[in-house]
């Protein structure tokens, strides 16, 4: 039987029960062989439960660093009887099959083109262990040791991460330990090791970090100056809230008092969350919110009023399906249209797109700076691929001769020798007015903040040359904006390309391995990294200089699409989209298939030559 | 209603607070409200206030929904930051603006259609969370913006201006606020400025959630026989419990009431409240038994008024969160930002 042979490039997927205990082994296997020098990508495929569904783990090994989904499975790891069929289904031809043999299954249950291999993982643990949960939790350390064996790791790799993990926990170190044994010393005795794939020490993680998006937003809010937060828990924007929490615990203590540094407000609801959120930033504090889709919907009034009274507020939106009942454990980029638009009346917002955990940090820091700036809700724009899922990234890293631009606030001593404030006066001509906060001057500096009734100095006005001058003003601040926000990133193909592409966010990995693989194919891509709203200029030259543009997109709809055409004036025909939206994290297999399918079906063939070219 | 413009000089012998203030400093634009609306006393009473107690106008940050309410904050204070959020929202707001800066005094004005009806959530988490507020209702159980629908605390039987009958319970905002662990809770009448202001100072002193719910007819809507929310109708069911005579350190205020048993109640910052009881059987220091006395005497079609409850111990949102005493939005780079060698050790802590 054909067997799948690779060393460090190949797909592990566990297929688990949640509540189990499995979590944290998956990842001991994972950041195992990340300590072995070999980039590996993992994601948490979960259900919208707590104990009992099913649950999955996928990893990919990748010696040349591509971190999106790859697609199809080489070895599962069999361990959920419920999904059994479906986990042998996904298996590639001539991949592997590991499962718990202690209870025989009829030969239907099988499938003939892949390698089974059958350990008696629960019979060696009721052997072993009498505690129901410790025969549960050391089940799962037994096959990351059998998988040890079975995939030629260095064990060594593992122990050290056990002896980092249970620093001062010798016994619990010593039973994971005997744990690890078991498994591994099972498999060598009695199973063929290795398989044909096999991980091999690399170097090729260097000095990079691992880390999920959201707790690296969480720590950009921490370096950013965030000391309000607000929030209300949605899958999966609850784990970001939650590690502010913990970094500033750790990070934002007064030294002598133990005093925090910053306030943390659980909301009743998101519409509290954002409002407690939007009186922090009216205050003068640098504060944020941190949701998904159905908390933004809930937030719309709010975010218009902050639009308006220009009120710096950093919103981190999570994406996932939606509604609210949705798919609120699958990812997707299907809120970028109900952010950029957030609101009643004429509004539009600036957003970020980071691509992984370490843009989630940087982004989240620079969201502060942007929404003080210009007086204005930012929107963090990452979603559960990138939020959930422990990601190899680039190391932190913070410049500590940076200031924080704590934008235009008029202070006591500039009202004082006379300075002309007008809340909605526009002096500097980039549509960005002066602020005052609340207790600066007795005398002068206040003002009555409302929605659009007013007129440049906040004097009540329903007038309407007032209401168009305010709202024009705003526009001429979204240009400024355009400058500010983080600017496009090109990649140029290798040689002349008729094509282009468009992306941004979490599409970024599959991204890059993909127009790897379509230049291998000969078909040469320019692509362009979307990483703000409003679109630098440079977006739309790049559109113009190529006649088709592929717009690669996790959503249905053509989000970001409908976006360049309406603000860009563009031509909808020379935007082809790749769209993406099941709910799994978009693969490079994908966005090669449509790509090369689309200028396959429209590239005029030469009869003479026969050959196709792009 | 009210269009000719203040005059901007003041007499030269009105007399100055020790802050140097005139009472007319403390009062903000023309009111736009119908003449003889309720609110407008009820700004009156805050402009005394504020005033007697020596404030200075730019420490005060005043806060609102939306509503003929939420439009009064706009009529007093006018050297206060104003926000005139969001209908029903104004709590959230207020929580957020007292998170950035500890140091101000928020008040934090509403009306019973924005916290009663869209409002009640917000209304009910903030007094859970103990904020540093004054938060006044100026209820007159009606919408008055959208002229005259009921609102979520019209009485059940009272009868709108075109006589339809109200069939709903009416919800019970001071017994609300009881349940709900607000620190101070009060309730007057807008006609009754000498028994208001005493108790808006009471609660500006008080440091934790303060509630004042304020019955204030609306004179356009809902201010005719068969209203429960009329003058006429509140003079003759008021249920004046105390007078709030006094507050430690503070010029004496005169009340021209009978002179009752005094109480003394003693705040957690050492300020001392002085009530002066004209009801002997209620305690105002028991949660518990004020809302009985309140639900005894509201089944008796009694509207009952005066500092209601007062929990001397009370404690803040900033205590429960442990902040630092320095307002949040006066940190630097220097106190904020951990700073590349912690981002170093992190960076670690993550191979």
């Amino acid at each position: 039987m054909k067997q799948i042979s690779a060393i460090n490039d190949f797909v592990v997927k566990f297929a688990n029960v949640n509540g189990s205990g499995s979590a944290s082994a998956n990842e001991l296997f994972a950041r195992a062989i990340l300590r072995m020098g070999v980039p590996v990508s993992p994601r948490n495929i979960f259900p919208s439960n707590i104990q009992g569904l099913p649950t999955w783990y996928e990893v990919r090994v990748t010696e040349s660093g591509y971190l999106g989904r790859r697609g199809g499975v080489d070895l599962m790891v069999a361990m959920n009887p419920q999904t059994w069929d479906k986990d042998v289904q996904e298996i590639q031809a001539g991949g592997y099959l590991f499962y718990d043999n202690s209870k025989p299954l009829p030969k239907s249950k099988f499938r003939d083109d892949i390698n089974v291999i059958g350990m008696p993982l629960t019979e060696i643990c009721n052997s072993t262990y009498s505690d129901p949960r410790q025969r549960q939790l050391f089940k799962n350390i037994i096959y990351v040791g059998a998988l040890s064996a079975l995939l030629d790791m260095d064990p060594a790799a593992i122990e050290k991460l056990f002896t980092e993990q249970y620093k001062g926990k010798e016994a619990l170190l010593q039973s994971n330990f005997k744990a690890l044994k078991l498994g591994r010393d099972y498999a060598l005795q009695n199973l063929q090791c290795p398989l044909g794939i096999k991980v091999r020490r690399a170097d090729n993680v260097g000095d990079k970090i691992f880390i999920d998006g959201n707790s690296a937003a969480a720590l950009g809010a921490v370096y950013g100056g965030a000391t309000v937060c607000a929030w209300y828990p949605i899958t999966p924007s609850s784990s970001l809230a939650e590690s502010f929490i913990g970094y500033c615990q750790r990070l934002r203590k007064e030294p002598d008092s133990g005093k925090a540094r910053y306030a943390i407000i659980q909301g009743e609801d998101e519409l509290a969350s954002v409002g407690i959120t939007i009186g922090a930033g009216w205050n003068g504090s640098r504060s944020f919110t941190t949701t998904s889709g159905p908390g933004i919907s809930l937030m719309n009034e709010f975010i218009g009023l902050a639009y308006f009274a220009e009120i710096p507020v950093v919103l981190i939106d999570v994406q996932r399906g939606g509604p609210s009942t949705g798919m609120p454990t699958r990812t997707q980029q299907s809120d970028v249209l109900s952010c950029a638009y957030a609101s009643h009346g004429d509004t539009k917002h600036v957003l970020l797109f980071p691509e992984d955990p370490k843009e989630c940090f940087d982004m989240t820091a620079q969201a502060f700076d942007l929404a003080e700036r210009l007086q204005t809700p930012v929107f963090v724009m990452t979603d559960l691929d990138i939020g959930m899922n422990t990601r190899l990234c680039a190391p932190f890293q913070w410049d500590d001769s940076k200031a924080y631009d704590r934008g235009k606030v008029m202070t006591y001593e500039a009202l004082e020798a006379g300075a002309d404030f007008g809340r909605y006066n526009d002096v500097d001509g980039d549509g960005i007015p002066y602020r005052t906060y609340p207790g600066t001057h007795p005398q002068l500096g206040a003002y009555f903040t409302r929605g659009t009734t007013k007129d440049r100095y906040a004097r009540y006005s329903e007038t309407g040359p007032d209401y168009v001058e305010n709202v024009t003003r705003l526009l001429r601040k979204f240009e400024t904006a355009k400058t500010m926000v983080p600017q496009p990133v090109l990649r140029q193909a290798k040689e002349p390309a008729r094509y282009g592409a468009l992306y941004y966010g979490s599409t970024s990995p599959a991204m890059q391995e993909a127009l790897d693989v379509l230049a291998e194919q000969g078909i040469h891509v320019n692509a362009m990294r979307i990483r703000g709203f409003p679109f630098a200029d440079e977006i739309n030259e790049f559109i113009a200089a190529h006649p088709g543009v592929f717009v690669v997109e996790q959503n249905r709809d053509a989000q970001v699409k409908g976006m360049l055409v309406n603000e860009g004036q563009i031509d909808p025909k020379r935007l082809i989209s790749v769209l993406h939206y099941d709910g799994t994290p978009i693969t490079a297999r994908f966005i090669v298939d449509h790509i090369s399918k689309h200028i396959a079906a429209h590239t005029v063939v030469p009869i003479k030559t026969g050959r196709v070219s792009a | 209603m009210t269009y000719i413009a203040k005059p901007k000089l003041h007499h030269p012998a009105l007399t100055k607070n020790s802050v140097g203030y005139t009472r007319r400093d403390y009062e903000g634009k023309i009111s736009t409200l119908c003449a003889g609306c309720g609110h407008d006393s009820i700004s009156a009473a805050v402009v005394q206030a504020c005033w007697e107690l020596d404030i200075q106008p730019h420490r005060v940050a005043k806060l609102s929904g939306i509503g003929c309410s939420s439009k009064t904050p706009d009529y007093f204070l006018g050297n206060s930051h104003g926000f005139n959020s969001v209908h029903g929202r104004m709590p959230s707001v207020l929580t957020g603006a007292n998170l950035a800066n500890r140091e101000l005094i928020y008040m934090g004005v509403s009306g019973d259609g924005d916290s009663a009806s869209i409002g009640i959530g917000q209304f009910a988490h903030a007094m859970r969370r103990g904020i540093n507020m004054v938060y006044i209702v100026e209820n007159n159980g009606v919408y008055g913006l959208t002229k005259g629908q009921f609102s979520a605390t019209a009485d059940k039987g009272s009868k709108s201006k075109r006589g339809i009958v109200n069939s709903d319970e009416p919800l019970d905002m001071i017994g609300m606020a009881l349940l709900l662990g607000a620190t101070y809770v009060a309730r007057s009448f807008s006609g009754d400025k000498k028994q208001l202001v005493p108790l808006i100072k009471g609660a500006i002193e008080h440091k934790g959630a303060a509630f004042i719910d304020v019955v204030s007819p609306c004179v356009a809507f809902n201010n005719h026989a068969g209203s429960t929310k009329s003058y006429e109708y509140v003079r003759q069911h008021n249920e004046a419990v105390n007078r709030l005579d006094f507050i430690e350190g503070r010029e004496e205020i005169t009340a021209d009431y009978a002179p009752g048993e005094v109480v003394n109640v003693t705040q957690h910052d050492g300020s001392v409240l002085r009530l002066r009881k004209l009801s002997a059987d209620h305690d105002p220091t028991d949660r518990i038994k004020t809302m009985n006395y309140v639900q005894e005497h509201a089944a008796k079609g009694e509207v009952v008024t005066g500092l209601l409850f007062i929990d001397p111990s009370a404690v803040d949102m900033h205590e429960h969160l442990n902040t630092v005493a320095t307002p949040l939005n006066q940190l630097t780079a220097k106190e904020l930002c951990p700073g590349t060698p912690a981002l170093e050790r992190i960076n670690a802590g993550l191979r």
